[in-house]
């Protein structure tokens, strides 16, 4: 038994990386970046509102957090939304006692399905990301590449009337992509977007219809990662998101401005049992010296200069 | 999302029950160890400093990523440990004195020489770990499995200056020859062998003086984080375990810890702090020799292995005689 010779072959060991998206780069050798005030952490919070469908097809898999029962699903389907009638609103009291601007990645289903948070995000003014269409309508490459401009314009118009302005930041529902995904954002005027986790700094990524800027946005840190799929306990969240802070505090007054992130489902955290726990975080982190609460945006906007 | 089986298709030559790699031999009652400088146990820190593709080609019995190309979630963390990780992880290891023995994708000398040259600076160890972390031993013929091994020690050697003297397959992937093909290219030990908390001889066709250094699954924070899912804290609390009853046992005979890590795991934000703490109480330890894989290797080799072989025969034929 062998394998086709081609196993043996490795068409791109070459210096830097395997493909031509972006350039190779450590962290530690680029120019320090700056935060208003002197501060040494931005702390970026991105609250996710989404729509698990009943209807799930799974392609190319079921989303996280998705329906895993037959059809219908009724616990799985009511607990995500859950998050939207009650949980949320639990979160958004939370911001407003610790005084924090977190973004709002929005599926473009949910225009339709809840006006009445649309226009509670709206009148807040916090940022929006556009999420895709629904938590079942993954990007992936089985999609044409005509399909995905279709879905990519869709989420956006659903999201440029519901909010009534132009949205440039992009998070893919399940951080799926296809090998077009970013060539498709940036041609539909996509500036930034949060799918890659390889980094803790904005970096510029190359598309076929110019650069777009990846935000680190930590998959590892979030709510989902640790609660649900990793079953740490709330307590224990809260101590790795601590840990994480003090970590990145430390590190910005000898290196460079750093960004906490911390990525939150209001069906997970906005739990009676949990919300709390979220207090505790963000009571923690905001009585730290040097913590600026920033919008996405507003960082990259930093990074760029 | 769901957990997809890593197996695709089974072996398809004939398997055996055992490799017949190393005897039965009890750990109690050895021959005494007794590390340098009257150190009762060895530690290393072995860091993996991996490159994965975005892209491989498809093996038939393992899957190199859990979701469709592009497996950008997979892809991207992993290249984080690199981007990120591997300075926090050195600088840290810099302050407690430790140089990592690292278990290097051979690849990663052409795609990262910084980081080779940075680890190459501070006299760090480097040994194979393949070629990439996403190219397997599965399915390939003896001819095939020689070159690739042979060109990961090329690779290391040009790059480093000096050829490997460790093994542990890529992304832990095996051959029934596997250790065989790498005592021929001049190899002594393997990380490879979870069997024991000691070195062991291990046996290879060619009769070389080849050997298992003891690496840790247990340890490894791969394992504990995302196989076990364990939280950072318990993470480093069995650390500390770990070395508290090694370091108590290796007062009879020296014992070997390891904790193996990977730069996109124990360096981020809200884990290196468990890893701290442990470096920071296992070193405050007397009588612990902060040492690498090769220097216990080369120790064992020159010290112990006959003395080893000797028992091991003695004991068998006890075994055989009752």
């Amino acid at each position: 038994m062998a394998l086709d010779p081609e196993f043996l072959r490795y068409p791109h060991r070459r210096r830097g990386m395997d493909h031509d998206r972006y350039e190779w780069s450590q962290l530690h050798e680029r120019e320090p970046v700056e935060w208003p005030g002197g501060a040494r952490l931005a702390l970026w919070i991105n609250v996710c509102v989404q729509f698990f469908p009943l209807n799930q097809r799974g392609v190319p898999f079921a989303a996280p957090g998705g329906m895993t029962m037959p059809y219908p699903d009724l616990r799985h389907f009511s607990l995500r939304e859950y998050g939207n009638r009650v949980g949320i609103f639990r979160l958004l009291d939370a911001f407003d006692r610790f005084g924090l601007r977190p973004s709002f990645a929005v599926n473009g289903a949910m225009a339709e399905r809840a006006p009445y948070l649309i226009s509670v995000l709206r009148e807040r003014g916090g940022e929006i990301l556009a999420h895709g269409w629904d938590m079942d309508s993954l990007h992936h490459g089985g999609l044409a590449p005509e399909e995905e401009s279709e879905l990519i314009e869709r989420s956006l118009d659903s999201l440029q009337k519901a909010f009534g302005a132009e949205h440039r930041g992009w998070l893919g529902p399940a951080r799926n992509e296809s090998p077009h995904t970013p060539d498709l954002l940036a041609e539909r005027g996509i500036h930034w977007f949060a799918d890659w986790v390889n980094d803790e700094m904005p970096y510029r990524f190359r598309t076929a219809n110019g650069d777009l800027w990846a935000m680190p946005l930590s998959n590892e840190l979030e709510d989902r990662f640790i609660l649900m799929q990793n079953l740490h306990s709330e307590e224990s969240w809260v101590e790795q998101v601590c840990d994480a802070c003090d970590f990145l505090l430390k590190e910005a007054s000898v290196a460079s401005g750093r960004i906490l992130s911390l990525n939150l489902h209001p069906w997970l955290m906005g739990q009676p049992h949990r919300i709390a726990y979220l207090e505790h975080a963000l009571d923690y982190i905001t009585s730290q010296p040097d913590v600026w609460s920033a919008t996405p945006s507003e960082i990259l906007r930093l990074c760029k200069e | 999302m769901r957990r997809q089986p890593k197996t695709e298709q089974k072996h398809t030559g004939a398997m055996h029950s055992d490799l017949k790699l190393y005897d039965y031999w009890p750990y109690r009652d050895r021959p005494r160890i007794v590390w340098p400088g009257g150190a009762r146990i060895a530690f290393w820190v072995a860091p993996n400093i991996e490159f994965y593709e975005l892209d491989p080609p498809a093996n038939p019995c393992r899957k190199p990523w859990p979701r469709p190309y592009p497996d950008v979630g997979g892809y991207s963390i992993r290249d984080y440990g690199n981007r990120v990780g591997h300075e926090r992880q050195m600088r840290l290891l810099d302050r407690f004195g430790i140089r990592g023995s690292v278990s290097l994708s051979a690849a990663l000398c052409e795609h990262h020489p910084e980081i080779v040259a940075a680890c190459a600076g501070r006299d760090w160890e480097f040994f194979s770990h393949g070629i990439y972390n996403t190219r397997y031993t599965y399915g390939l013929s003896e001819e095939q499995e020689r070159a690739m091994i042979l060109d990961a020690m090329d690779t290391i050697e040009k790059h480093t200056g000096r050829r490997p003297a460790g093994y542990l397959a890529p992304a832990l992937s095996h051959s029934e020859r596997t250790m065989d093909l790498f005592a021929e290219a001049g190899g002594v030990y393997t990380c490879d062998l979870f069997h024991d908390d000691q070195p062991t001889p291990v046996r290879v066709r060619g009769g070389q003086r080849f050997i298992s250094i003891p690496y840790s699954l247990e340890m490894n924070d791969t394992i504990a984080y995302v196989v076990n899912r364990i939280e950072p804290r318990r993470y480093g609390a069995m650390l500390r375990d770990n070395f508290d009853r090694l370091y108590a046992e290796g007062e009879s005979s020296g014992t070997v810890m390891c904790i193996p890590t990977h730069n996109y795991q124990v360096s981020c934000p809200h884990r290196l702090h468990a890893l701290e703490q442990a470096l920071d109480y296992i070193t405050g330890h007397e009588d612990v020799w902060v040492t690498t894989g090769r220097e216990i290797a080369e120790y064992f080799l020159n010290h112990y292995y006959d003395a080893a072989l000797e028992d091991i025969r003695r004991k068998l034929e006890v075994a055989d005689g009752a």
